[in-house]
This record gives C-alpha cells, structure tokens and sequence, in this order.
C-alpha cells in the first residue's frame, strides 16, 4: 500500500497541534462573550473558555508526566461547577427583575 | 490512528464552537457545546486521561449542561435581537480575535521543546491521580468540597422567590 | 485463588480471533480492524440480548397479570421480536411539522449510541472485555449521563408541552438518581481498590471453602446493592419510577412524537440502558461471570465448554436482576413525582452516604 498513508495512519499528533486548537477554543470563547447578546450565550461562552484552558492542561500534563496538570484540571471543573449554579441563580434573579435576557437592555442599574 | 482521531475530533471541537457563535437561539447553542465538551473528553482519552475524560463527561456534558438547558427551558429565552451595538462588537470583534489567535499561535509555534504526543503511552493510572489529590493536594480537595457547599447554598438563595419581592411584571 | 482452572490460551480466544482476522491487512490498520470487530460483535449480540429481553418481560408481566404473553407468532411467543421489528420497519415516520429537525433525528441516535458504548467496558467472561479501561466504572456512568441529555433532546425538538414537560421531569429524575447510584457504587470500589471491571470481578473470583466473596453476601455489600437496585430503576425509567412515559400522565412522555424505527430505536436503547445497568449490578455485587460452586462442580475437560460456562453464569445472573425489574414493574404502583424526588434526595442519598461511612468503618477495622 501506498507508504504516505501508511505513515500518515501512524503519525504522532505534535503537542503544538494540541496547544493551537486550546487557543482557538479560548478565542472562539472570547469572541463569543463579546458578540454574543443573549445572557446564557455569554455564560456558555465563558464554559467554552475554561474548557480550552482545560484541554492546555492535560497537553503539558502528558508531555511533563505531571499528575499535578490533570488535578488542576479536576479543580477547574469543580470551580466551573460551582460558579455555572450561582451565575444560572444570579441570571435568574436578573430575568425576574428586567423580564428580558438581552444583554443590551441589563446595562443599566435603573430598572 | 492518532492523527486521524485527533483531527476528527478537533474539527468536532471547532465546528461545535463556531456553531455556538453562529446559533440564535440558546438551546441551539447549549447543544453545540454539548458537542464540544464530549469532543474534549475523547481528546482528554487520546492524551491519556481516562479519569479526566469520564469525569469531563459526567460533570461537564451530563450536569453542567443539564443546568443551563433547564435554565433556558425556565425563562423561555427566545431567539437573540440583533442591535446596532451586536454588529459594531462583531465588526470589531472577530479581527480583533484573529489578531489575538495569530499572536498566540505564533509562540506556539516558535516554541521548541514540545514533543509529540504518543497513543498508549503516559496513560495515568487512577491511583496515581488520587494518590497526589489526597496526600500532597488534600486541603484544597477539601476546600472545593466546601465550595460546592457555599455554591449550593448560594443558588438557592439567590433563585428563591422571596415574599412580596417587586418584579418587572407587577 | 480462583476456584476454576481455565488454561490460558482459551481466555484469549477473542483476541487470538483477532490477530487471526487482523493479519489480512497491512500492519498500520491492525488496531482499528480488532476494534471494529470487537464492536462488531457487540453490536450483533446485544441486540439479541435485548430482543429476548422484551420477550421475557412481556411474558413475565403477563404471567403476572394472570393472562399468557404473547404466544401467537412461533413458539411461545419466541419470534414476537420479529414481528416486532418488521412491524417498526414498515410503519410510516411522522416528524412534525414545527419540529427542530436536525435534534428530533439526532436524539434517538445519541441515545443508542450512549447505550452500546456502555457495553464496552463490561467483561462478559474472563479477559472478554473490549476494553480494560483503567477508570472503566467511572466511564460507565459518563455514558449513562450522556443518555439523559438525549432524552432532553427529544423532549425539546418535539414542539409539544407533553414532551417537554415529561422530558424535564424524567432529566430532573435521571440526574437526580443518579448520585445515590453513583455512591452506591463507592463502596464496591472502596473494598475493592480499583474502578476498573475486571479488577472488581478478580477480587469476587475468591472462595472460603465453597462460599464465594460476592460482594452481596456482605452486610455493605447488601445495602449498596439494594439502593443500587432502587437507583438503577428510577435512572432507566422503569416502574415503579416511569411517571416520565406514564400513557395515562403524559400520553408517552418525551417520545410522543417518533414513531415507527425512531421510537424502535428509543424502545432499544431503553431497554439496553437496563441489561447494561443489570450487568454492571451483576459485576459489581453478583460476582459477574463467577460460578456460585467453587470446586464442586468437576469441569468439563473440553476447554471450549469452560470458556462458554463463565459467560452462561453471567448471562444466568443478569437475567435474574431483569426478572426483578419485571417483577417490581408487575407488582409496584407508580410514585407520584414529588415523592420520587423526595425519596431520591432525602431517604437515599443520605443513606447511600452512610453506607460510604459505614464501609470506611469497616475497612479501617479489618
């Protein structure tokens, strides 16, 4: 069989590739925070962030053979945890306050 | 193999993103990143996390989400409105984070000393994992336990309709 | 100390099948061809399993029920999955008109997908597991969560207040269950040290003279498995928990709007999700593919028969946890839906907890 796709079959994936697809997670992340105009958009956005950092941590944590990266990893996912059920609280407390959820009409403090 | 599931997978991650982005209505974009987080686990398998994997799956994808698809469910959010203010932040927006990508990407890639990443080697054993979260890392274990407690307790009080409270609607 | 003697080369009888069918093609697709053999298979036994499943129950419920089950298409009944099947294949597929399309198809398809990779990790006989994952259990119950979120999908994308309302009640009830399933099972992975299936099973496959170490036969052990068992019931929806697809609540709950091979394929991956949470019961408490007798029973010396004999003991076993299902389904009256959660998170949380404690005791005083 053709030798390039054999090669291509048992290539080993670069740490860098790994890494560029973190970056573009945490971009896509922060271009959805900005643009986005619903308040859970932005919310998932911010999931999606953490999430890219995430997948840094466990890429170095392979390549260093450190445990310590996947437990950091562990505790990114509690704290996210924690911080989705307050923020989903405080978003609704918000919506039962304003009676909207677009972004544009919370940027004032007078109701 | 690797190649070939990592680029599936990746392109699973990036489409579920770029989805999200593209999407209208927040449950359209709750289910994209749905997809995006159970794309990530089987990364985490392919970089020898299994532990990681699972829990990414059980907590992330399985409660995580779970919470903001009721939470949309309860306000009924509707589709977004596109103002004049959402077309100026995507106008400046995306070059912007292109420009942030292109710099970041940059010293990726002119960083030398990353290796390549090999299947079914350097696969963590749980007991390793667990072994380092209880001895050396105990107190913060236990301090995220009492976090999750405050957290609770926090969204119950915050969500809780309280007596007489004045709301848009009255 | 294991009480059967099973030569080595019969264990690896799947895996020399594989080698042997993976030699035919170029080294660099070796691996992929042996893991799609091995899904393969699963995919053409357990279906079996399941068609067999639906049989016994609606001959165990109508026995029950004081009336024959089906008994018209073969004998007793047997070919009334087919009948089944063919009747699924044939009928129209309605999708509503204001559905979401693209999530009304996927949802049947994430469902079943979430249920089959379940059945990798689960060892049917001695080294017959497609995977020997490290955190094997953990990955289990990651798949029965990715199942809730189907059952949402479905609720949603039908455009109907009785879907949705019965898909957030039975999400509302799934994930609510699933943390006294979940502790329940801590304390099997406390004494056994380790999350992987096999390894559990390993610490089973010990014997005091003829008595074997299954799990149940310890007082922990007993508990965990009867909340296990209550858990599991409300996690698959099944009665006495089933208020989420109750016909005479919510018409049919969140699968309301699918009909003909769609709601075949949410009938199979509902009745998939119990025969994986009855083999995990099994593994974790029953001994999985151990036999009860140690060494009274001689074995055969055919060695093919001493591979098969560990996987007929725990297809015994898990056939014996589905009759319970039937059995409470044919018994029990419904739980109204505020007793449910009540029950889940005030009675067998704290229980499940106690029972963490109580093992922890136990361990530490051995």
């Amino acid at each position: 069989m053709n030798p390039a796709y054999s090669n291509l079959l048992q290539h080993d994936v670069p740490l860098s590739w790994y890494l560029l697809l973190s970056a573009a997670l945490f971009s896509l992340g922060v271009v959805g925070f900005l643009i986005k105009r619903n308040l859970i958009t932005v919310f998932m956005s911010i999931e999606l962030m953490l999430n890219g950092v995430n997948l840094s941590f466990v890429a170095f944590a392979h390549q260093w053979h450190a445990v310590k990266g996947q437990i950091f990893v562990f505790f990114v996912m509690m704290v996210a945890a924690a911080e989705a059920a307050v923020g989903l609280a405080i978003i609704i407390a918000v919506f039962r306050a304003r009676a909207t959820l677009a972004v544009d009409r919370i940027d004032l403090m007078k109701l | 193999m690797h190649l070939i599931l990592f680029l599936v997978f990746a392109a699973f991650c990036l489409a579920g993103a770029v989805n999200l982005l593209l999407q209208s209505h927040p449950i359209s974009s709750a289910l994209s990143l749905v997809v995006v987080m159970t794309s990530l686990a089987v990364l985490y398998l392919l970089l020898g996390a299994e532990f990681l994997a699972a829990a990414q799956v059980i907590v992330y994808a399985g409660a995580i989400m779970v919470l903001f698809t009721f939470v949309v469910m309860l306000l009924n959010a509707g589709r977004e409105e596109r103002t004049l203010g959402s077309r100026a932040y995507a106008i400046v927006g995306f070059p912007a984070i292109v420009a942030i990508l292109a710099v970041i990407a940059t010293i990726i890639l002119h960083t030398h000393g990353f290796g390549a990443v090999a299947l079914r080697q350097g696969i963590t054993s749980t007991q390793d994992l667990s072994r380092v979260l209880f001895t050396s890392l105990l107190l913060p274990f236990e301090v995220t336990s009492v976090l999750i407690l405050i957290a609770i307790l926090g969204a119950v009080a915050l969500a809780r309709r309280g007596d007489g409270e004045r709301t848009a609607g009255n | 100390m294991s009480g059967m003697n099973v030569p080595a080369t019969i264990d690896q009888i799947f895996i020399l099948f594989t080698h042997w069918a993976a030699s035919f093609f170029p080294p660099a697709f070796r691996p992929l061809i042996g893991v799609l053999l091995g899904v393969a298979g699963i995919i053409s036994v357990f279906p079996a399993l399941f068609a067999l499943t639906v049989l016994f129950e609606r001959k165990g419920l109508g026995r029950i029920q004081n009336r024959y089950g089906p008994n018209r298409v073969g004998p007793f009944g047997l070919f009334q999955p087919i009948a089944d099947g063919v009747k699924a294949l044939i009928k129209e597929d309605i999708v509503p008109f204001s559905a979401d399309a693209v999530v009304h198809f996927l949802a049947p398809i994430v469902f079943l997908t979430a249920v089959f990779m379940g059945y990798a990790v689960l060892p049917v006989g001695r080294n017959m597991e497609l995977v020997n994952l490290d955190a094997g259990l953990l990955f289990f119950f990651a798949m029965s969560a990715t199942s809730e979120l189907s059952v949402f999908m479905a609720g949603w994308s039908s455009r109907n207040k009785f879907s949705l309302l019965g898909a957030m009640r039975a999400v509302a009830q799934m994930i609510s269950y699933e943390v006294p399933l979940l502790l329940s099972s801590v304390a099997v992975v406390m004494i056994a040290g380790s999350l992987s299936l096999p390894k559990i099973i390993a610490q089973q496959n010990q014997y005091t003279g003829q008595f074997p170490h299954w799990y149940i036969f310890t007082p922990w052990g007993l508990a965990a498995a009867f909340m296990y068992a209550i858990a599991a019931t409300a996690e698959t929806n099944r009665s006495p928990f089933d208020l989420p697809e109750a016909e005479s609540e919510l018409t049919a709950g969140y699968h309301t709007e699918y009909s003909s091979m769609k709601f075949a394929m949410f009938f199979m991956s509902e009745y998939g999700n119990m025969i994986t949470v009855g083999c995990v019961a099994t593994l974790m408490f029953l001994g999985g593919w151990t036999s009860p007798f140690g060494n009274l029973i001689p074995l055969p010396n055919n060695i093919v028969l001493q591979a098969l004999i560990p996987i007929f003991w725990f297809v015994l076993k898990v056939f014996s946890f589905l009759f319970l299902y039937v059995w409470v389904r044919g018994t029990l009256p419904r739980f109204r839906y505020d007793q449910l959660m009540n029950f889940g998170w005030r009675y067998l949380m704290p229980l499940a907890i106690l029972n963490i404690v109580g093992t922890s005791f136990w361990l530490a005083y051995r």
